[in-house]
């Protein structure tokens, strides 16, 4: 039988080995002529060639754009204006009031989406922790549990959009719960409130299946033999909890929480097939207002659109790099 | 076995001279988007074509408008796109519409039955013949007449205003339960309509665009009040930020608002969802304090200038805007004939059983003679869509209680000013 298995794994690699067999010379030849750094940066060079085709070339050119007027498409239609569009975005009489601002739905975007990543970071962090605690545990139907709240994950953003729009909407499936139960119906998108926490749990529910899923493994590797010993101590559980679960699970959280944070300021399709931004703007996030500006409005303007991202993407690095920090700065009091 | 090879050498060969012969043929597609059921009308006419004309493969492109409206601007702007499309945003686009006169095989034939509307689809001053109307379109209401006689009121008659159609409709939803009296598409083209008919005037003296007036202010003031109020549908307002587009056909169809401000393009699409359920009729646009008009549109269908098959275009064009191919394709999608020959020969034999469709399209040809000054102007004039943008955007706004209607004029006005500036650029 094991004759069998090595015959079939030898036949299933076969025509990897013949490749790796043909390659072997040239690069051989490669290699005395580069060096080991040479062969390395032969073998990273696919890699960056994609990085660079599709996000570093983009980036540039949208660098570019970002400083160029007028409403053509192509860069040479567009006249060079230096950092006019910035100045467009940035120009406020009194920046305690959005409305006097000349872009005031660039600011109106970057005040809901600021609101949007305090509350749906916190909630994801929060309800991600839970449920990975919970699934941790030794209960029954574990992994049936695991399976359904990582099936949201598995969704189109459209589609989830669409399921609680029609769960939300006028004669959608809460109002008739609400009405089987004699209560008032409510057009939940149509109030600021509920739209904006609609955008938040929404999204919450989307992607905590992946989250949960990192902090899981982060918990499952954590030594058993801690825990036993602070039981064998008589630990109290909150203790347990704070001074052996949350920092071991630093790197997790540090993981978690710069990818939902990116995450969370990027976000657009879900939220755009919910509410469309309304009611009014109250849900009118970054990268809404950008694909608007660039791409759906009636007259768009690429360049103003180029500029908002341009901005968003440096916050956004901030942010990464802020975050990365206080991880480290944590980790190293940790070590000391 | 020899049987097999036989085959097999026969089915190569037909193969190679099945793609020999497509490899003759000389494709054009068209992007096309549907209101209703004209896409398979289309589709019919050009299997017939491509009958006549084996050399020519046309493949139609059913997208979604919303394509036609993000994704062929862009297209259009790096010199690329289909041969021929439908358009709506005709008069902004028109530096790419292939100029057919000299492909067309009778120019004259072209000026007489459409030359009125050239001027909607070329750039100002030129002789072009970019394309053809597939159909005139025509702002104006519809109503739900079952609903109007269930709670017994009547209907407006001739000449009645928008208050008095919203104040029938209030009453209506009051009666029936309805979540509200009426919705219009959230528009800027749609609520121009009621902004002209209180005497708005975007066009400035210079053709660059006007202040907002307060003919303007005093409909957007009402649809305000009216949402206020509860009378106006608020989703299809208030529920959306920027200029997204949202019609409000399926609250009408499903019978949730009594009274609907939209156009002539939704007839065929309201007599095949709608069916027997209710009766409805076109009222055409209620009145303001200066005009009772509608505003006049419709889709183009241009070839682009980029494409590599002029010739063939053009040959495709001819056979599509012949007044035989139009009449059918009239007939057939319900819609208001946009050419000259086929409206003065009359006799329109509109393909339906539907009861409610002969009136509405009476409604709306006899509507049509029904102009203002602004509606008459506003969809040959290039400036159009950098007012119904900011409308649509900050109306919307004042809806939902972010701003007051002040502000909302002199946002409007820099709006505007950012678009001129920005095209000037």
């Amino acid at each position: 039988m094991a004759g069998l298995g090595e015959t079939l794994g030898r036949a299933a690699t076969w025509p990897f080995t013949l490749m790796a067999r043909a390659v072997d010379p040239p690069l051989r030849v490669w290699q005395r002529w580069t060096g080991t750094g040479g062969m390395a940066a032969v073998f990273l060079a696919p890699n960056l060639a994609i990085f660079g085709v599709f996000v570093l070339i983009p980036l540039v050119l949208n660098f570019v754009y970002s400083m160029t007027g007028g409403t053509g498409i192509l860069l040479d239609q567009r006249p060079f204006i230096g950092m006019e569009q910035y100045g467009r975005l940035l120009e406020c009489e009194d920046y305690t009031r959005r409305i006097t601002c000349r872009e005031d739905q660039f600011w109106t975007a970057v005040t809901n989406t600021a609101g949007f990543v305090i509350f749906q970071v916190t909630l994801m962090v929060v309800v991600s922790l839970i449920t990975a605690l919970i699934l941790n545990r030794n209960i029954r139907g574990r992994g049936f549990f695991r399976a359904v709240f990582f099936f949201p994950v598995l969704l189109s953003p459209v589609v989830v959009g669409l399921i609680w729009r029609w769960i939300l909407q006028r004669e959608g499936l809460l109002n008739l719960i609400a009405v089987n139960l004699g209560l008032e119906p409510e057009i939940w998108l149509n109030d600021r409130f509920y739209a904006f926490a609609a955008t938040i749990g929404v999204s919450t529910w989307a992607h905590m299946g992946f989250y949960t899923l990192i902090l899981l493994a982060g918990l499952q590797a954590i030594p058993r033999d801690l825990y036993e010993a602070a039981e064998m101590d008589a630990t109290p559980p909150s203790r347990v909890f704070r001074r052996i679960t949350l920092p071991l699970l630093g790197p997790n959280f540090a993981v978690v929480l710069v990818l939902a944070l990116i995450r969370s300021v990027q976000i657009f399709d879900e939220v755009y097939v919910l509410t469309g931004g309304g009611p009014g703007t109250s849900t009118l996030y970054l990268t809404q207002y950008i694909y608007e500006v660039g791409f759906a409005s009636i007259l768009r303007n690429p360049g103003l659109a180029a500029a908002a991202s341009i901005l968003m993407g440096a916050v956004l690095v901030v942010l990464t790099l802020l975050q990365l920090w206080l991880s480290r700065r944590a980790e190293g009091r940790r070590a000391r | 076995m020899k049987f097999t090879m036989t085959s097999f050498v026969a089915l190569a060969v037909a193969g190679f001279g099945s793609v020999a012969f497509a490899q003759g043929r000389t494709e054009i597609r068209v992007m096309w988007y549907s209101d209703g059921i004209e896409g398979e009308v289309m589709q019919d006419l050009l299997d017939r074509f491509e009958e006549s004309h084996p050399e020519i493969d046309v493949v139609l492109d059913n997208v979604a408008y919303q394509v036609i409206q993000e994704q062929l601007p862009i297209q259009l702007a790096s010199g690329q796109g289909p041969d021929i499309a439908r358009v709506t945003n005709l008069k902004e686009q028109a530096e790419h519409w292939l100029d057919l006169r000299e492909y067309v095989e009778d120019p004259a034939y072209w000026e007489t039955n459409f030359g009125d509307r050239f001027d909607w689809m070329r750039p100002d001053g030129s002789d072009a013949i970019p394309g053809f109307m597939t159909q005139l379109t025509l702002t104006g209401g519809f109503a739900n007449k079952t609903l109007f006689e269930q709670a017994g009121v009547e209907m407006p008659g001739e000449g009645a205003t928008w208050d008095d159609w919203i104040a029938a409709s209030k009453e209506v939803m009051e009666s029936q339960q309805l979540p509200a009296a009426f919705a219009i598409d959230r528009s800027g083209h749609r609520i121009s309509a009621g902004t002209a008919s209180y005497g708005a005037n975007y066009i400035g003296d210079d053709g660059m665009p006007a202040p907002i007036d307060d003919g303007t202010m005093s409909f957007a003031t009402k649809l305000v009040e009216w949402t206020e109020e509860g009378l106006m549908l608020p989703e299809v307002w208030v529920s959306a930020a920027g200029t997204t587009y949202r019609a409000a056909t399926d609250d009408f169809i499903n019978a949730q608002i009594p009274f609907y401000y939209s156009g002539s393009w939704l007839i065929a699409n309201l007599s095949t969802k709608i069916g027997d359920a209710f009766d409805w009729v076109a009222t055409g646009t209620p009145c303001g304090t200066e005009a009772c008009a509608g505003l006049a549109g419709g889709a183009g269908l241009v070839g682009i200038k980029y494409t590599q098959h002029p010739k063939e275009v053009a040959v495709v064009m001819d056979y599509l805007a012949s007044e035989e191919v139009l009449r059918e394709f009239t007939e057939r999608t319900l819609f208001l004939p946009a050419h000259k020959g086929v409206v003065e020969a009359g006799g329109l034999n509109f393909q339906t059983d539907d009861p409610n469709v002969a009136p509405a399209l009476e409604k709306f040809i006899a509507a049509s003679g029904e102009s203002s000054p602004l509606t008459d102007a506003l969809p040959a004039w290039k400036w159009g869509n950098a007012y119904y943008g900011t409308l649509v955007t900050r109306i919307s706004q004042v809806m939902a209680g972010e701003i007051s209607l002040d502000e909302a004029r002199s946002m409007m006005d820099q709006d505007i000013a950012d678009q001129v500036g920005a095209a000037s650029q």
